[in-house]
């Protein structure tokens, strides 16, 4: 036995699992089944967001970090938090230079923090060769130039979760297909004591993937090309405020100015709405406690629940969905091991186990996994397989850098729309929302 | 005596001399209140001044930290209206709730004084609820209250024949649903110390003045109101700085919403500084606060120091 503790048989294994990782990444490590050499006691701290399918979290916890743990020797401490709060835990962590390894972020989060931040480019680039490319939505939040700040994840597609039943009542037996036969069947539903339920309110997934798609699909846009020019104050942006103001007080309860990414959840599966702007949760929450949500007729809710894409503009049909991605920490002092975990966890081996978890809530951040067997088991699920190709990043016409993020944290393009809803001039809204944006592109 | 014996006399000696001046001087009061104030001094140093000036210097920085600016972000929030409108809401925040906080702490005090011993201590009990709550729980529960598709207290308004509240949604009720939610926290703190000051107040000056012939109104005029003046001066201050400085009921209840309408300093601050990551600029708005609590503590005291000279 040499000095180290470790007999030639042990060097042999050890050596072999380094060099498999070293030279086939993670199936090297799967097909080696042996640790890389990390340094001994490597522990690894990952920040993630509390998920709206909990079986997901519980499946990480359980089984596939105790898994990473084995497979590359490192002691991995999971934490979930609410996803408000992972901006201030970031900051907190950046500032005093500790806190998890890696930490989970929402939309293009990634760039207010590039310079705190490790190049992942050899790990996304790597996934993205390997799955079939990543998302155009996920590369704009995550990518820098060339440089990834970020580790694409997964992107949680956003649909329009509506009552069959309330829409063929109202002479509507396919979802509406412009904004006039939305707001057209919504004024109907609301005299019914059925508005459509959206927020306006100051909340990190559902209002901005309202107003942004909302604001293309007028023709309206932050900047140009260049991401220099701001040219928010148009006609197409003051047309889609006009058209806001009276959709809103026709069609939606006015009380989403002060909702949060869970009151149309509850408001949904209490009854008291008839579409809303959302992930699959409510779907799935139905599904899982079906006698418990029923509609006023007794039926099970999940049979009345239909998914659609937000309807079409006179500038076309846009989506933001809420891409996710993993940032490594500059302070940490374990770069290397938590790229590695990223990259493991990326894995399709690995992933395929999420992902089925997520029963299609979230996608994968690449085109290979509108292929998977899982979007046969529900028709209900489906318009979420291929929505991420709708999807736009923040920022368009320009890049979703740093200044796009600064925008879309400050929920400029949101407060425009409520604003005006609440009272102030359609023109007013505008000219401050442009003169925000101003500010920040300089 | 051989002079190494002297020698060794005056070592000793000199040995003896620290320790038994290190007795006395521990044995002097002053020295002993030093160190018994050193762990306080030491968690007002780490905890209130460090910050406090780093808060300062922090203040100062561009926003990727990486040059010092000078008073530039203080001249930049002065050009924001959102920040005005912060401005104007902690303004009002604090003098609503700190007005209402005094007028019922001291409604409240003078009942309980007035109930007989037994009953003051059940309605005392009863009346501290709110404040010994944590507030970030008794803020969610009032959330629940206020919650804007299913809030109990639009149920009860409906049952009464009363139109439902945006309690949440329009800035108007959600600026009072906030300045409520304090009112309702801090009330027990007041009367509580109103009591305490009543109690301390000499019967003797009430049998005197009721022989006098004096009404209830004036006993109140003459003799309560003088007698807690100094009382009243300080919890004013204190609510006023803790009220200025309001986080918790807002970050639970409004996060600063409708559009940013209900931010107070502190909320604020966090959201630009924390949330969205330009910290140099929310250290500056935290730091608004702070000639604002100086100005109105100095005049506070002040005024007492005047009155009890």
């Amino acid at each position: 036995m040499d000095t180290n503790g470790m007999d030639r048989r042990q060097f042999i294994k050890v050596s072999a699992a380094a060099t498999a990782a070293a030279t086939a990444g993670v199936e090297g490590i799967l097909a080696a089944r042996q640790a890389p050499a990390f340094a001994q006691g490597t522990a690894l701290g990952m920040l993630r967001w509390n998920d709206f399918v909990p079986a997901s979290d519980e499946l990480l916890k359980k089984t596939i970090i105790p898994e990473a743990e084995k497979a590359l020797g490192a002691k991995i401490t999971l934490e979930t938090v609410n996803a408000n709060d992972i901006q201030p835990r970031v900051t907190a962590a950046v500032q005093s230079k500790s806190g998890p390894d890696m930490i989970m972020t929402l939309n293009n989060w990634p760039q207010l923090y590039e310079e705190s931040v490790v190049d992942v480019s050899d790990v996304a680039e790597e996934l993205a060769k390997k799955q079939g490319g990543i998302y155009e939505q996920s590369r704009a939040v995550a990518q820098s130039g060339k440089k990834w700040l970020a580790v694409p994840w997964a992107i949680v597609g956003l649909t329009i979760a509506y009552r069959k039943s309330l829409f063929e009542e109202v002479g509507y037996s396919k979802f509406p297909e412009t904004w006039e036969q939305y707001r057209d069947a919504g004024k109907k539903l609301k005299a019914k004591g059925f508005p459509i339920g959206q927020t306006l309110g100051h909340t990190f997934g559902d209002a901005p993937a309202f107003s942004y798609p909302y604001l293309w699909s007028w023709g309206g846009k932050e900047v140009e090309k260049d991401g220099k020019k701001v040219v928010l104050s148009s006609k197409e942006t003051l047309e889609s405020v006009k058209f806001m103001v009276a959709f809103w007080k026709e069609a939606h309860d006015e009380g989403g100015l002060a909702w949060d990414d869970s009151n149309n959840n509850r408001a949904f599966l209490s009854g008291t709405i008839c579409a809303t702007l959302n992930g699959a949760s409510i779907y799935i929450e139905s599904l899982r406690k079906p006698d418990q949500y029923k509609t006023a007729k007794g039926a099970q809710m999940r049979t009345d629940i239909a998914h659609a894409a937000l309807p079409k503009g006179p500038a076309g049909q846009f989506a933001f969905h809420v891409p996710f991605s993993h940032m490594v920490m500059g302070y940490s002092k374990n770069q290397k091991a938590a790229k590695e975990l990223l990259r493991y966890l990326g894995s399709k081996e690995v992933f395929d186990k999420w992902f089925v978890s997520q029963k299609g809530f979230a996608v994968g951040p690449t085109r290979d996994w509108e292929k998977h067997a899982l979007w046969k088991e529900d028709a209900v699920m489906l318009p979420f397989k291929d929505a991420a190709r709708l999807g736009r990043a923040p920022g368009y016409a320009g890049p979703a850098g740093k200044k796009a993020a600064e925008v879309l944290t400050k929920y400029i393009i949101t407060d425009m729309y409520a604003k005006a809803v609440q009272g102030m001039s359609a023109e007013d809204a505008v000219k401050w929302a442009h003169g925000e944006i101003q500010k920040i592109y300089g | 005596m051989s002079p190494n014996s002297t020698a060794v006399d005056v070592a000793a000696t000199a040995r003896v001399r620290p320790a038994r001046s290190l007795r006395l001087r521990l044995r002097s009061r002053s020295a002993v209140a030093v160190l018994m104030c050193l762990p306080l001094l030491a968690l007002i140093g780490g905890l209130v001044a460090y910050p406090f000036f780093y808060s300062i210097y922090l203040s100062m920085l561009n926003k990727r930290e990486t040059a010092f600016v000078g008073l530039a972000n203080f001249a930049y929030l002065t050009t924001r209206e959102t920040f005005w409108m912060v401005v104007r809401m902690s303004f009002l925040f604090t003098f609503l709730a700190v007005f209402w906080k005094a007028v019922l702490g001291f409604t409240l005090a003078v009942v309980i004084n007035a109930l007989p011993q037994r009953g003051q201590r059940v309605w005392r009990g009863i009346s501290l609820i709110p404040w010994v709550m944590p507030l970030a729980l008794s803020s969610l529960g009032w959330w629940w209250i206020y919650e804007p598709t299913h809030s109990a207290l639009n149920w009860v308004l409906v049952v009464v024949g009363i139109s439902p509240k945006p309690w949440l949604s329009d800035p108007f009720w959600a600026k009072f649903s906030v300045i409520l939610v304090n009112i309702w926290y801090g009330t027990p703190f007041f009367m509580i110390t109103y009591l305490a000051g009543l109690k301390s107040i000499p019967v003797e000056l009430y049998e005197s003045s009721a022989i006098d012939g004096a009404s209830a109104p004036q006993r109140l005029r003459y003799i309560t109101l003088p007698m807690l003046k100094n009382i009243i001066a300080v919890t004013m201050l204190f609510s006023t700085i803790v009220t200025l400085a309001t986080f918790d009921i807002i970050r639970v209840l409004t996060r600063g919403g409708p559009r940013q309408t209900t931010h107070v300093f502190g909320t604020y601050a966090f959201e630009l500084g924390i949330a969205t990551g330009d910290v140099p600029l929310g250290a500056a708005v935290s730091l608004f606060m702070f000639p604002i609590l100086a100005v109105s503590a100095f005049f506070i005291l002040r005024g007492i120091r005047q009155s009890t000279a």
